[in-house]
């Protein structure tokens, strides 16, 4: 056993990549939830992201261009769950396992033709002198954009619901939306854009497992990520500082854990393989110990004839 | 009534026009464990299928299905395959095992080959290549080149094949650099780019300057590029694609004379069951060529080693080697028989760690 060999400042930057795309689903799915909609297809979506801005960057040779394709792809993908569940009416729940599945499938056939392909490379963050500093220049300054977005989209979510207007609108929607229908905001138009909002970001955050966390295209390739960014939101309360608290410690010690293998340290691998799933919710049900429940008018369809 | 009877005929008619046509061509089965355009293991197999077609024509007919999950999946695509009228059956995956021979027995007329296992049927061949011998060059290389005298390995499941392949890049890695250090991470899958691409960027980041790898797909290719000075090899297939750097050489399965063969011996009726097990000198393993980013005296010694191995000169199990807990397992001199090298469950003396059971 060596753990010498395990360098922190490395590995608390490559857990920041980690967690990205985590985070990413989890603010979407977030601000999805506050609305009082229950969206199971986050892993669909993601995937959707995935194929979709790799396509984009593969074809046009512009990483950027590819993340914006992908958050468009996971914004019109959700408008199939916006169809089944604001028009239609149908149960949320089953909604969104079927927007998991059709994803899944549906990217693998669009994938066909780009599997093996390498795509163009997002360049990383790079300003002179800060980049450069010994300890904290590969932690903060090192990284690709999105990361960064990433933080900023957490920082901008948790300012909008807390402190404007438009937040309190949305938390409304969430908690009650016949009080909130009576007072003349529009339910379902508010739902909807907050469901695109998570398609999106869910979008993005299957595009950076595509294009920067791999980078490749192969099918199904994002893994089960969805559904613990799901998790993640319940386990959260929430809060959206929370979730990216969450995101970090299970990107932390998924890193750790292979770190720590290749240190040879003694223990079992399977228990390494399941200790991110484990500690991330062992310390999030502690953190939700407080009083912070659902939304009140979570999974619940709204009619304004009701 | 009318209609049943109707429907009936159709289908005895359909039948027996599909069975007619069946009888003109040899059927032949795939089954994939991962993507055909996965750059590696399943996209050499299939270029071994696209071989077949290309030898006989008209005369076969290939069928295959991809990302077939080892395990009871893999039964019900078999079974689908024996059902449809294949003659011949490839499964190319070692967990295939136990599946291969459960659905051989409900059909005795098919004829199955399972890639990398050690269990046989009257109807069951198995076949595998070598790759340990091509393990040794690229151990000999990685002991040349590596400046951190660490290598870091991507290993898959701890079966014999992976525990093997270890063994021998150590030993040969050892030999020519005393110094080296392996650093052994199990990704328990055979392709996932992700969970890859972690475990090299891992290894990276604890001071392996070249990776090997087990698993099938680019990524950790990706990886090292990423990271700049690391060198790797092609784990499969050539993976040119990242040469000259990171990718330095390759281990490249050629399936096809393999395969042309047995279908051949199908249509002949003179197939039998067989343990098949071929290396660097029946061409069942090629070396993928070795970049410029190797100097000459180290590409020299790798080829020489090649050569070796190619014409039975040296094999790459050659005493003294002692088991990784002291005790001795070949004398001086001594060269290892295949029985043990099919069942190797243990890593030799100076690596470290343990395989998990």
């Amino acid at each position: 056993m060596d753990l010498s060999a395990i360098n922190p400042v490395l590995l608390i930057a490559s857990l920041m990549v980690a967690a990205t795309p985590i985070l990413l689903a989890a603010i979407g799915e977030l601000v999805v939830e506050k609305a009082g909609v229950l969206n199971l297809g986050v892993e669909g979506m993601m995937i959707i992201g995935a194929i979709g801005g790799f396509a984009i960057t593969v074809e046009t040779g512009s990483p950027w261009l590819g993340f914006i394709a992908s958050a468009a792809c996971g914004a019109v993908f959700s408008l199939l769950f916006v169809l089944l569940t604001q028009v239609a009416q149908a149960n949320q729940v089953a909604s969104g396992l079927a927007l998991t599945l059709f994803g899944l499938g549906l990217s693998a056939l669009l994938g066909q033709s780009y599997v093996g392909i390498k795509p163009p490379q997002m360049g990383k963050l790079d300003i002179p002198f800060l980049s450069d500093l010994p300890v904290i220049g590969p932690i903060l300054f090192g990284h690709d954009p999105i990361l960064y977005i990433g933080i900023a989209l957490t920082a901008g979510v948790w300012a909008l619901l807390k402190y404007s207007r438009v937040g309190l609108v949305l938390r409304a929607v969430g908690e009650n939306h016949d009080a909130a229908h009576a007072l003349g905001y529009k339910v379902v138009r508010i739902r909807i854009l907050a469901i695109m909002f998570g398609g999106a970001c869910a979008g993005l955050g299957g595009a950076y497992i595509s294009l920067i966390r791999v980078p490749q295209w192969t099918e199904g390739m994002t893994a089960g990520v969805g559904w613990i960014a799901l998790a993640l939101v319940v386990f959260s309360s929430w809060k959206p500082w929370r979730a990216l608290l969450g995101a970090y410690l299970f990107g932390g010690i998924t890193v750790v854990q292979l770190n720590l293998q290749a240190a040879g340290v003694a223990i079992p691998v399977e228990y390494l393989a399941m200790s991110p799933y484990v500690i991330t919710i062992i310390v999030l049900v502690i953190l939700s110990a407080d009083k912070s429940s659902a939304p009140a008018a979570l999974g619940r369809n709204f009619h304004a004839s009701r | 009534m009318k209609l049943t009877t109707l429907l009936t005929s159709a289908a005895m008619a359909l039948g027996l026009a599909t069975t007619a046509m069946a009888a003109d061509k040899t059927k032949v089965g795939f089954v994939y464990v991962g993507p055909v355009g996965d750059g590696g293991w399943t996209y050499e197999h299939d270029q071994g299928r696209k071989a077949v077609v290309e030898a006989f024509g008209d005369k076969v007919e290939t069928v295959y299905v991809e990302n077939v999950a080892e395990g009871p999946d893999s039964e019900r695509v078999m079974t689908q395959m024996a059902l449809e009228g294949a003659d011949l059956i490839f499964t190319t995956s070692f967990g295939y095992m136990d599946p291969t021979i459960n659905v051989a027995k409900k059909f005795p007329n098919v004829r199955f080959e399972h890639a990398t296992g050690y269990k046989t049927a009257p109807n069951v061949s198995t076949y595998s290549a070598r790759f340990y011998e091509g393990r040794a060059v690229q151990g000999t290389i990685a002991g040349h080149m590596t400046e951190s005298n660490i290598v870091g390995y991507i290993g898959s499941f701890p079966i014999p094949e992976v525990v093997r392949g270890i063994n021998s890049a150590y030993i040969h890695a050892k030999k020519v650099n005393p110094d080296v250090q392996f650093k052994i991470v199990w990704a328990f899958t055979w392709f996932d780019p992700a969970k890859e691409a972690d475990a090299a960027k891992v290894l990276i980041e604890q001071g392996a300057d070249v990776i090997l790898q087990h698993t099938d797909s680019t990524a950790p290719q990706a990886a090292a590029q990423t990271a700049g000075n690391v060198i790797t090899f092609g784990q499969a297939s050539d993976m040119s694609e990242y040469g000259p750097k990171p990718r330095v050489s390759s281990i490249i399965d050629d399936w096809a004379p393999y395969y042309i063969a047995r279908t051949q011996a199908v249509m002949d009726g003179t197939w039998e069951s067989a343990m098949t097990w071929d290396g660097i000198g029946a061409g069942m393993v090629g070396i993928g060529e070795i970049s410029d980013a190797v100097p000459a005296d180290v590409k020299e010694a790798a080829l020489a080693m090649k050569a070796a191995l190619a014409d039975g000169s040296y094999h790459a199990f050659t005493g003294p080697i002692n088991k990784q807990d002291g005790s001795a397992w070949l004398a001086d001199g001594e060269t290892a028989d295949d029985g043990t090298l099919a069942g190797m469950n243990f890593f030799v003396e100076g690596i470290e760690g343990e395989i998990p059971q």
